[in-house]
């Protein structure tokens, strides 16, 4: 276990035109090409994707899921942000 | 496959907060996924390490009995299948380890668990392939209890490792149909070539039974799995359903397997089956199985022959940013 450990990266994957990156997984590389490399191995075998983006794991940055009460309390309360908050007439019958 | 890890408890008792340990548990029991960064017992955290990390093990090491025949392969079409294979078993040993290292555990670590023997892998990789039938009975039966195995597993409380079995077992079927093919061909062939199927079913059938770990009523310790919704399923109920998909398949392509109880029991609606080896099936997960020192001995030298590309990567690397910070 001398060994330097070896950098994690988050995959994304673009399915196809259209769809956005989705997370895919993740995987070990010393650099950048050769985590597109592993990234395009290990999660594209099978016709998954046509674009790969690869991000360092220690570049992203996260809220703390212990305080996810007061990060996303706000939302909770504003209920007229969804259409469904407003009634309409009776006469209209699609809006 | 590779559940086996299951049959194990970790023993500590919980000293943890009683109220996060129920907030925990209902949220289990309402069937919302863990997250990585969310609060989890110790003991679960623990759990799942083990369970992966094996699981993880299982794959990596599977790749060894059938690298045995890809040299021998009768045609460049099996080849290239057999090839695309191994590769799977490779990614889903990589999907796995990354789903451990959400836990908190580095992958240094979990390799080196592996090759000190502190780690275990299924019992069915020790043993050996020994004809090009044995390849195709592994993707009929081994990849065949593996699914039975994992499919529950897509549905584990555990996130990360609930996502890795879905695109596991997404693949997994590949594996089966290929095995079966091969033997349908084989068994299309020479009295010899049929020979050579049934030799495999026999020598593979009861470790495959194997697989799904020891008989629920010698393995109690399941109990916090099933709680925690890692397992869903009990050792002997997988191992049914596997069985009784499995005969009509057997009769299919025309090969008898080697049990003088199964017989169907027709007001159970199952084949009734004989038990294995558990004799066997011990001293093979304590390293005394026909393969065990091959399979770490190998691990070990691609582990140890590797480190210079390991060590290649990380140098170029360094340098690559040396230069680009200077510039």
């Amino acid at each position: 276990m001398s060994e330097q450990a070896t950098p994690l990266w988050e995959v994304f994957i673009r399915a196809r035109n259209g769809m956005s990156h989705r997370h895919a997984g993740s995987v070990h590389a010393a650099d950048a090409e050769m985590a597109l490399q592993a990234a395009r191995d290990v999660y594209t075998r099978r016709g998954e994707g046509l674009s790969i983006w690869v991000v360092p794991s220690a570049a992203i940055v996260a809220n703390d899921p212990d305080e996810k009460g007061e990060m996303f309390e706000p939302t909770a309360s504003k209920i007229y942000r969804h259409p469904t908050f407003y009634e309409l007439p009776d006469e209209v019958a699609n809006m | 496959m590779y559940t086996q890890a299951l049959n194990k408890e970790v023993a500590e008792v919980e000293s943890e907060d009683t109220e996060k340990l129920e907030a925990f548990q209902a949220r289990i029991d309402r069937e919302e996924k863990i997250e990585p960064n969310d609060w989890m017992p110790a003991a679960y955290r623990k759990t799942l390490v083990r369970q992966i990390s094996q699981h993880a093990h299982s794959e990596v090491v599977g790749m060894l009995p059938e690298g045995n025949w890809v040299t021998r392969a009768p045609s460049l079409e099996r080849k290239a299948i057999l090839l695309a294979k191994i590769q799977d078993e490779g990614g889903h040993g990589l999907y796995l380890y990354s789903a451990a290292e959400t836990l908190g555990v580095s992958r240094e670590e979990l390799v080196d668990q592996l090759l000190t023997g502190k780690a275990k892998y299924s019992s069915i990789f020790n043993y050996p392939t020994l004809n090009w039938a044995d390849v195709g009975a592994v993707g009929w039966l081994v990849d065949g209890a593996a699914i039975m195995n994992q499919i529950p597993l897509c549905r584990c409380s555990y996130g990360p490792y609930s996502r890795a079995m879905i695109r596991i077992c997404k693949e997994e079927s590949f594996h089966q149909r290929q095995g079966y093919d091969l033997l349908v061909a084989m068994m299309k062939g020479t009295p010899e070539q049929q020979e050579m199927v049934q030799d495999a079913v026999n020598r593979l059938w009861w470790p495959a039974l194997m697989m799904f770990g020891p008989s629920d009523k010698d393995s109690q310790h399941s109990a916090a799995s099933m709680k925690w919704k890692i397992k869903r399923f009990t050792n002997d109920e997988l191992r049914q359903k596997f069985v009784d998909a499995t005969v009509p398949q057997a009769r299919v392509l025309g090969i008898t397997l080697p049990d003088p109880d199964l017989k169907y029991n027709e007001e159970a609606g199952h084949w009734e089956h004989g038990q294995p080896d558990w004799d066997e099936f011990y001293n093979t997960i304590h390293g005394n199985g026909i393969c065990n020192k091959q399979r770490m001995k190998d691990r070990i030298r691609a582990h140890e022959d590797g480190a210079w590309v390991r060590e290649a990567a990380q140098a170029y690397a360094a340098k690559q940013s040396a230069k680009k910070s200077a510039a």
